[in-house]
């Protein structure tokens, strides 16, 4: 069987993917793709940990209420998007810059 | 039968890591998102072979029917375009690549050099009811704060996407 480094390597993988995606992309959305990308990354390394060196279920616990999260935080973040775009007419993260005076 | 699993696993694997891949690079913003449903799912299939049941089960409804969609709702409510070819721009990709790479190293650094203390696995059994039961004893103030959570971005949400007409 497969053991905690090959889960711990996919997850970096993930991770760095997703910080790739939100320094490079200008798309809102992208950005927020990234974000995701990020999040599945730590819930990978909360469910391997809990299956491999604890024994017990606090780490899917843990991953569970990192997809709570995750939801709360693309629902509110498509909000904002959307006010962005009626604001501006874009999506791209650069143009925004209301708060900048 | 072991060989068959591990074989399957690794399919897995590269399906999680490619799509991935596919969802940074991809010139289209539509392409993007359906590439991060395999994604999702890879990461879903993970879990089964974590012993994980009922994550990857929630996984599948929550983030393929649930976060997805809203993303796919996303980019068309944020594109004048109403065709499958809206382009997204990417800039300083070669800066991006420097803490990237300076990131990348630490992590492998810190996987592969870690005596990482491991217990014998155990046999996998189905987790819901043990979940059920640690939601609700242990971590039930979580728990109660996540809906509270919820629902704040529930009405959040709805208050930042209504219409609302300037002043003047």
């Amino acid at each position: 069987m497969h053991n905690l480094t090959v889960y711990l390597l996919i997850s970096a993988a993930l991770f760095l993917l997703g910080l790739l995606a939100i320094m490079t992309r200008k798309n809102a959305v992208s950005v927020l793709m990234g974000i995701e990308l990020m999040l599945n990354s730590a819930g990978l390394n909360f469910v391997a940990f809990s299956r491999f060196s604890s024994g017990n279920l606090n780490g899917q616990v843990a991953a569970l209420f990192i997809v709570i999260i995750a939801a709360a935080e693309a629902a509110v973040a498509l909000a904002i998007f959307l006010n962005l775009y009626r604001l501006k007419a874009t999506s791209d993260v650069d143009k925004a810059d209301l708060l900048q005076g | 039968m072991e060989l068959l699993s591990e074989l399957i696993f690794y399919c897995f694997v590269v399906l999680t890591i490619g799509s991935a891949v596919v969802v940074v690079f991809h010139p289209r913003v539509m392409y993007s998102a359906f590439a991060l449903l395999f994604t999702f799912f890879g990461v879903g299939v993970l879990y089964l072979y974590l012993a994980a049941d009922f994550l990857a089960a929630s996984q599948l409804l929550i983030y393929v029917g649930g976060i997805l969609i809203l993303i796919i709702f996303g980019v068309f409510l944020t594109s004048s375009i109403m065709s499958l070819e809206i382009l997204q721009e990417t800039h300083q990709r070669f800066i991006a690549l420097i803490p990237i790479a300076l990131g990348g190293i630490v992590l492998l650094s810190v996987i592969l050099s870690t005596p990482w203390t491991t217990t014998a696995t155990t046999e996998a059994v189905p987790t819901t009811k043990l979940l059920g039961r640690l939601l609700l004893t242990r971590y039930l103030v979580p728990f109660e704060l996540a809906s509270l959570l919820l629902l704040a971005a529930l009405v959040g949400a709805m208050r930042l996407a209504r219409y609302f007409r300037t002043e003047e």
